[in-house]
């Protein structure tokens, strides 16, 4: 009985891991959908929600996120010159820093500050819509909710994330310099020298590829896990606390499948 | 008053079966509602008055069964004619489901946005026409949050009939109101009927209101329609659960004391 329990419970789990896959993978592809065909069927995405959502998704993040990715800069270089003091040679921590934050914890930093700030926004914002039938009422209206609501944070995220991305590899680098003047009395120019020297082209688009694909997770999970909402305001937070769950465990697991094809 | 033959059916339904996963909501639901009534779908909690309500909406597939909306069946159209369509029907939900990010007026405006290509004034103009009707002059500046629960609905109400459809559904227009703002609400429907010649399909469990604005009125109990007929024949009803929801008498039922057991044991579902 306890087995039969347990195994209809796992067959039932994947069934829900396999219909949430189904119902992302519908969701992406109608977003892309409106987001190119809809001008042709006279039902464009409006471009004021799309520059709403990137004020949201991303200018109102730039504080933190320069804060963050400044702070890990700070860290590898701490870290950097202490493991590399072993063998003489802190000044190799330059690229280490410059590699390290563009491929890898840049895009990282900034999509789990995204997915906890806004991947947690839109699933609260389309989930009470849902609950309070705005969606049904937009469906009647004749507006698509998914061209209407989705469309719009799809694009802006994929704008917003990789632009902080690129502002997180400054900052990280920044940190990195900070720190290296005052330990090491390197100065600035000489830093950001041997950055550039040591970065290459495909560095910096290793991370811009990554925070892209992390972007359309956010907004995925985010959206929904928004849509399916079920069971009141209790509802919505469940599925807000899931959604954040969720996109940084997919975010972290794709990090890791896409540095080794990146890589290799 | 003309024989239900001779009068124009602008929504039929027919033999409609749905399902909520497993479990069967509507069973067999045959209604027809004719063209300038007002029909109003009574029932209790859990009848199924809201599903046939999202049904009719066409929100959700039924399991079988057709419902015909001005003669085009719903659950069989292409997307594009179902669009067209909604021009034709407007809507007030049950807690008004107003854009909480739009202000007043620009909710009322967006299905014109969505379905005309009028200029930005002539729209204006027009949602304020709509709301002097509901007697919400100079609110359109205000945003939902701003708004009384009988204001939400008077809005909602705009919106619904900014594109002058010739279907309106209201669901719940009663719910969480004081009987003044209720009675009101119960005037303009009348009202709007008179006025702009709608058929109306009004979804409550409020007897009051429902006997006030009904042309007709059909109750369903457990998926099944018990009687549609006029609030006369409704009220003279001889079945025992029509009149227990007008008397509002609990209902007593037969217990089966097998099924009984067997559920208290779990053994039988």
């Amino acid at each position: 009985m306890a087995i039969r329990t347990m195994v209809g419970g796992i067959g039932r789990r994947t069934l829900r891991g396999i219909e949430e896959f189904g119902y992302i993978t519908v969701l992406l592809g109608e977003s892309l959908y409106w987001l190119f065909a809809g001008k042709f069927r006279h039902q464009p995405v409006r471009v004021p929600a799309i520059f709403r959502e990137i004020m949201m998704i991303g200018v109102a993040a730039v504080g933190i996120a320069s804060m963050l990715c400044f702070a890990v800069g700070v860290m590898l270089a701490i870290q950097g010159i202490d493991t590399l003091k072993t063998y003489g040679a802190e000044s190799k921590v330059v690229i280490g820093i410059a590699l390290s934050v563009t491929r890898e914890f840049s895009p990282l930093i900034v999509s789990i500050l995204v997915a906890g700030r806004s991947g947690s926004a839109i699933t609260a914002r389309i989930g009470t819509m849902v609950e309070a039938q705005e969606v049904d009422a937009l469906r009647v209206i004749g507006v698509n909710p998914v061209r209407y609501l989705a469309a719009p944070i799809f694009l802006a995220m994929l704008v917003a994330v990789p632009a902080l991305t690129i502002l997180g590899d400054f900052m990280g680098i920044l940190g990195g310099a900070v720190y290296s003047a005052v330990e090491l009395q390197m100065s600035f120019g000489v830093y950001f020298d041997r950055t550039l020297e040591a970065l290459a082209i495909d560095d910096i688009r290793q991370g811009l590829i990554k925070s892209a694909i992390f972007a359309v997770i956010i907004a995925m999970v985010g959206l929904s896990n928004g849509f399916q909402v079920r069971g009141g305001a209790e509802g919505v937070g469940r599925a807000t606390t899931r959604s954040v769950v969720l996109s940084i465990t997919f975010i972290v697991l794709a990090d890791m499948v896409f540095t080794y094809f990146l890589n290799t | 008053m003309t024989s239900e033959s001779q009068r124009e059916a602008v929504i039929e339904v027919q033999d409609l079966v749905t399902h909520y996963g497993e479990r069967q909501i509507l069973d067999g639901v045959n209604l027809n509602v004719y063209k300038g009534e007002v029909m109003v779908i009574m029932g209790g909690s859990g009848s199924g008055k809201s599903t046939l309500l999202r049904h009719l909406l066409g929100l959700r597939k039924p399991t079988s069964g057709s419902i015909k909306l001005l003669g085009k069946d719903i659950t069989r159209v292409s997307k594009k004619e179902m669009f067209a369509i909604r021009r034709d029907m407007g809507v007030a939900f049950q807690g008004g489901a107003l854009f909480g990010s739009l202000s007043v007026g620009e909710n009322v405006m967006l299905p014109l946005r969505e379905h005309t290509k009028l200029d930005e004034n002539t729209m204006r103009i027009m949602a304020r026409m709509k709301l002097e009707v509901m007697n919400l002059a100079g609110f359109e500046d205000l945003m939902p949050s701003e708004l009384s629960g009988g204001m939400i609905k008077r809005a909602a109400l705009a919106r619904a009939v900014i594109m002058d459809p010739k279907l309106l559904f209201f669901d719940e227009p009663s719910a969480g109101l004081d009987p003044v703002v209720s009675a009101e609400l119960d005037e303009l429907i009348l009202r709007l009927r008179n006025a702009m010649k709608m058929t109306i399909v009004i979804v409550t469990h409020e007897l009051e209101s429902a006997f006030k604005v009904a042309d007709r009125i059909t109750m369903l109990d457990q998926g099944k329609i018990l009687i549609t007929g006029t609030v006369d024949e409704v009220r003279n009803s001889d079945i025992e659960r029509v009149q227990n929801m007008l008397n509002r008498r609990p209902r007593e039922e037969d217990v089966d004391t097998e099924a009984y057991l067997g559920r208290l044991t779990g053994k039988q579902r």
